[in-house]
């Protein structure tokens, strides 16, 4: 008989428990996607955080918290070691078997749509302050970006003038082979909101382009993320492949490299890289 | 000096029976260590025995034990499991059948449909029509995988079998092609693939028993296991068959029921294995040749052996690639690679006296 009142009793605090942890002030979240941890340390509670994923690099205190991995590939228990109250994700965190493990463990699991817009980044904004409790920052933060994007965006139109510039987004260029931004992406949303144009057309997503498409798009200027690796073809380098060498931008030795996370993240700091991407292609 | 030489022979034999007999008993006490290890660690320090002592006494455990153990750690355990017996013993069955040391179940083109079929879910998945998704739902993948393995399997028996007679050679030749054309297939599908289909299919390639749940244990736990018993029996026929395949038919063997069962276990247990969780490398090739070199070629004890040993090694894996990069996830593709690669490299070196330890 007492076992039994013991167990009702343990049964009962087990379910008490999360309800509980979110009345509260939620405490450890663990974010998942570089724009998401951005917002959480620009709303002021980056002391919440208690893991974070791969592509979050940004603040620089986001580096110190331990790593869960790659948002597509998480491991169950991976996630459930560090005890979070509440994950909140961009949209597609996965694989579905963790997600169904992280349900079952009841832990709070918020996904936030990603859409690479001034629009989207507010209501990104507004979605994850409802997530961490911050509705009252986040309405703060949303106008503020919301404004800041607006200004930032006629400021690129206005220097774009009536002759925008074609640019040519390159993800990468391993073993020669460009690998290129189509419709429907960030980078191609990005190089709109600069008051430029995508020199490609034709597809959407990243694929691989065969050199003469990238002689027929005559691209001005060639965008890059700034990182090692197969990214890190310097420009003289670059310049000087067979595709790209009878462009314009080869001509002009146009190539503008920008921190991917800041120029593509959709984010708090995305006003900002369109500044300076428009300034870095038409001048201030 | 003659009768010396007689009396030793069997001496010899004996000795070696033995030796493989005792290996029974020592890798199935190996496993069972792993075994409790696997359940026993993981990032979150969720304590197996605490959980044991609270289901004596019949206090509730706690939703984290719960999850942890029961959900989390207890499916990867069998899947890895059957899984490592399924590679190891599949490699060993493709030794035999092929008398190729380095034949794996790649050979009758199980990886390479499996491979096509993974990447067809990943790409094309969003185009099924709604109903069909919500029935299949998260189990799409593996199922297409699966169905890839197996279809390229039975192509290539149809292609290589003449007159009821399955060329081995045939299909080593036949199996390069199919798997040049399923290669050129998926990378049209690279094509097509967005950013996060690549990154999936990347994942995928590398293998991990992270997704195993009770659902892929049910599915396809019983068919590996079958297929991996069933494979047992074979010992005497690739036995026979390692003196080649006319003096294995004068020995009584009906050669081409062995081969035509060999290639439907490899392909059900490698195809289920394949599919549930991806591709993992070196387990197949390591095992078989390390147990030949302890214990001797005999197929009979080999057999059971790798099962034993192949099991072993996947769930210790298992263990390093999720306590390594916790609390992520280092794929288990990667961690068999890393450590079966130097081993293996060892026993090529050690076999022609480059090394000496």
């Amino acid at each position: 008989m007492r076992m039994h009142m013991k167990a009702a009793a343990l049964a009962a605090f087990t379910a008490v428990v999360p309800s509980f942890v979110q009345a509260e002030e939620t405490q450890g979240i663990v974010s998942i996607g570089g724009s998401i941890t951005e917002i959480i340390y620009a709303l002021g509670k980056g002391d919440q955080l208690i893991a974070r994923d791969t592509t979050s690099s940004f603040p620089a205190e986001a580096n110190d918290l331990p790593d869960v991995g790659y948002m597509r590939a998480l491991s169950p228990e991976g996630v459930l070691s560090v005890s979070p109250g509440l994950i909140v994700s961009e949209d597609g965190a996965g694989p579905p078997e963790t997600i169904d493990v992280l349900k079952a463990a009841d832990i709070p699991l918020v996904m936030i749509t990603d859409e690479f817009s001034r629009a989207g980044i507010v209501t990104k904004i507004r979605a994850v302050g409802e997530a961490v409790g911050a509705t009252n920052e986040a309405e703060a933060l949303a106008v503020d970006v919301d404004a800041q994007l607006q200004s930032a965006e006629e400021t690129a139109t206005a220097r774009a003038g009536d002759t925008p510039k074609r640019v040519l987004f390159i993800l990468s260029t391993q073993g020669g082979r460009i690998m290129a931004s189509g419709r429907n992406t960030a980078a191609d949303s990005i190089i709109s909101m600069a008051g430029a144009v995508n020199a490609i057309t034709e597809f959407e997503g990243y694929k691989q382009l065969s050199d003469e498409a990238i002689s027929v798009a005559a691209p001005d200027v060639i965008l890059m993320m700034d990182r090692g690796g197969d990214h890190g073809a310097d420009n003289s380098e670059l310049l000087s492949m067979p595709a790209i060498v009878t462009t314009p931008a080869a001509e002009t030795e146009s190539v503008v490299r920008m921190n991917g996370l800041y120029m593509i993240g959709f984010g708090p700091r995305t006003a900002d890289a369109i500044l300076e991407l428009s300034a870095a292609l038409y001048g201030e | 000096m003659t009768v010396a030489d007689n009396l030793t022979i069997p001496i010899q034999r004996e000795d070696r029976r033995v030796k493989a007999r005792r290996a029974h008993i020592w890798l199935a006490a190996l496993l069972a260590v792993t075994a409790i290890l696997s359940l026993a660690t993981g990032p979150t320090g969720t304590s197996l025995w605490g959980a044991l002592g609270k289901l004596i006494t019949g206090e509730e455990l706690t939703t984290m034990e719960r999850v942890v153990l029961w959900d989390i750690r207890l499916p990867r355990l069998i899947l890895g499991m059957v899984i490592g017996a399924s590679l190891a013993v599949s490699g060993a069955v493709m030794q035999g059948l092929f008398r190729n040391p380095l034949a794996d179940p790649g050979l009758v083109g199980v990886g390479a449909g499996a491979g096509l079929g993974a990447i067809v879910a990943i790409v094309l998945g969003a185009l099924l029509p709604i109903w069909l998704r919500d029935i299949v739902g998260n189990y799409l993948v593996s199922f297409s995988a699966f169905f890839g393995g197996w279809l390229s399997t039975i192509i290539l028996y149809r292609v290589s079998t003449r007159r009821g007679q399955t060329s081995v050679a045939t299909m080593l030749l036949a199996g390069i092609a199919l798997g040049a054309l399923a290669g050129a297939v998926s990378g049209i599908l690279v094509y097509m693939a967005d950013d996060q289909q690549l990154r999936d299919l990347t994942f995928w390639g590398m293998g991990s028993l992270a997704g195993a749940t009770w659902a892929k244990v049910i599915v396809a736990a019983p068919l590996i296991g079958i297929a991996v018993v069933a494979s047992f029996f074979l010992g005497q026929g690739l036995n026979g068959l390692a003196l080649g395949e006319a003096t294995a038919a004068h020995l009584g063997i009906s050669v081409q029921r062995l081969k035509s069962a060999a290639i439907m276990i490899v392909a059900g247990a490698t195809g289920a294995a394949v599919a549930v969780s991806g591709g993992i490398g070196f387990i197949g090739i390591v095992v078989p040749h390390l147990l030949r070199l302890a214990t001797g070629p005999d197929h009979d004890t080999l057999l059971p052996n790798a099962a034993l040993l192949g099991a072993t090694l996947l769930l210790g894996a298992d263990i390093i690639s999720r306590l390594i990069i916790a609390p992520a996830e280092l794929p288990i593709g990667i961690v068999t690679a890393v450590l079966g690669a130097p081993v293996f490299l060892w026993i090529l070196l050690r076999r022609r006296g480059l090394v000496e330890f």
